[in-house]
């Protein structure tokens, strides 16, 4: 090999543009910081870094708001797509987007993001799913499925005595308001581009001004699931990913069944080994 | 953030090359697994916060799934130059 490092082409760069460092706060093995490395770079490649304002919920992830260099507005517990709301009628030529967790958005404000949504305003808002308040410990939230063990249901979530849990990626599919619904996941490298294509297609449908778009993340939290990093991506798949399936629920009004999603998903993970074999996504 | 530790051997052979930010990572593993070639080992030693940190073993494709895949930003991926066919070569 003849080759200097003056020759050498980056393919991937250690940082999105818009993250002032590479130090964060999370726990090893957490998904959250792949979820956002997507949405950061979409923000950055449409080009909308000097007029986009973030609005954080509570979670993990909110010590981001420290290191993100976007405009950025604290939310009470919840409360961010309501805020957001705000933020947008106020200043409609600025992209607003929220960042909430499934304990912020799905326990604590579940009516701020379905109001939100029916009234179709012209937001984004992403969710980081991980099943679990990781935050305070891995509590059952309302979106943990049937027989998951969380630090208060031991024995697994029971219907009969916890309830069902809400997807709330569906839930939202059905509202009028909401023109672009999709469920993401990071449970290997092929899934993390792919969730990175939603956050584009989700910032590009409020840059044409066509209403509510929202994007849920399926996210490791091992730490929360008391389980060894290394299996996180694994256990995702086989409790949460088999509830909440990974796709694009609403695309041009059309929603899409779980049936369709399946077929998709079963096509897309051997397009994606094979380009990942063949030595890059891109390539 | 003071010192910035890589890892990066030159010696090494394959299409592609990385970057490995051996003080931020807080071994996790995740990428030892979301190697397509397996080139990816971890260490026998540990980093400054006490974690063992991945090592770049022969035949990277520069793929960048490590990258990707990586929650705490620790690799940057480089493709080398495709060495010219033997038979161009010689054309020219």
């Amino acid at each position: 090999m003849t080759s200097t490092n003056t020759e050498l082409k980056v393919i991937g760069q250690q940082l999105p543009d818009l993250l002032l460092t590479a130090h964060h706060h999370m726990c090893a093995g957490c998904g959250e910081p792949l979820a956002l490395r997507g949405c950061l770079e979409s923000i950055s490649d449409l080009g909308l870094s000097q007029r986009t304002i973030a609005v954080a919920g509570i979670g993990c992830y909110t010590s981001f708001s420290m290191t993100t260099d976007l405009d950025l507005v604290q939310a009470l517990h919840g409360r961010a797509p309501s805020v957001a709301t705000g933020v947008k009628r106020m200043l409609p030529d600025s992209i607003v987007y929220t960042l909430q967790g499934d304990g912020d958005m799905v326990n604590e404000g579940l009516q701020e993001v379905l109001h939100a949504a029916a009234r179709g305003e012209n937001i984004t808002c992403v969710l980081l799913n991980n099943g679990v308040f990781g935050e305070t410990g891995g509590h059952m939230t309302a979106t943990t499925v049937l027989g998951q063990r969380t630090k208060n249901s031991l024995e697994g979530r029971d219907a009969t005595y916890h309830g069902f849990p809400i997807l709330i990626g569906d839930l939202i599919a059905q509202l009028e308001g909401a023109a672009y619904v999709a469920r993401g996941s990071v449970h290997n490298a092929g899934s993390v581009a792919r969730t990175a294509k939603m956050f584009r297609r989700a910032f590009e449908t409020q840059m044409r001004g066509e209403g509510f778009s929202f994007v849920e993340v399926l996210t490791m939290c091992p730490t929360g699931w008391f389980i060894p990093t290394i299996e996180g991506p694994q256990y995702m798949q086989d409790t949460l990913g088999e509830v909440h399936i990974m796709g694009e629920l609403k695309v041009d009004g059309v929603i899409h069944t779980t049936e369709e999603l399946h077929a998709q998903n079963v096509l897309k993970a051997a397009e994606m080994e094979k380009a990942l074999a063949r030595g890059g996504i891109d390539a | 953030m003071g010192l910035r530790l890589t890892s990066c051997d030159n010696t090494l052979s394959g299409r592609g090359t990385v970057i490995i930010d051996t003080e931020i990572c807080k071994g996790c593993e995740l990428c030892i697994e979301a190697c397509p070639p397996r080139v990816l080992t971890m260490s026998s030693v540990v980093n400054r916060l006490g974690y063992q940190y991945p090592e770049l073993q022969d035949g990277c494709t520069g793929c960048a799934a490590c990258q990707l895949f990586c929650p705490d930003f620790v690799f940057e991926v480089f493709r080398r130059p495709r060495a010219p066919a033997p038979n161009k070569e010689n054309q020219s």
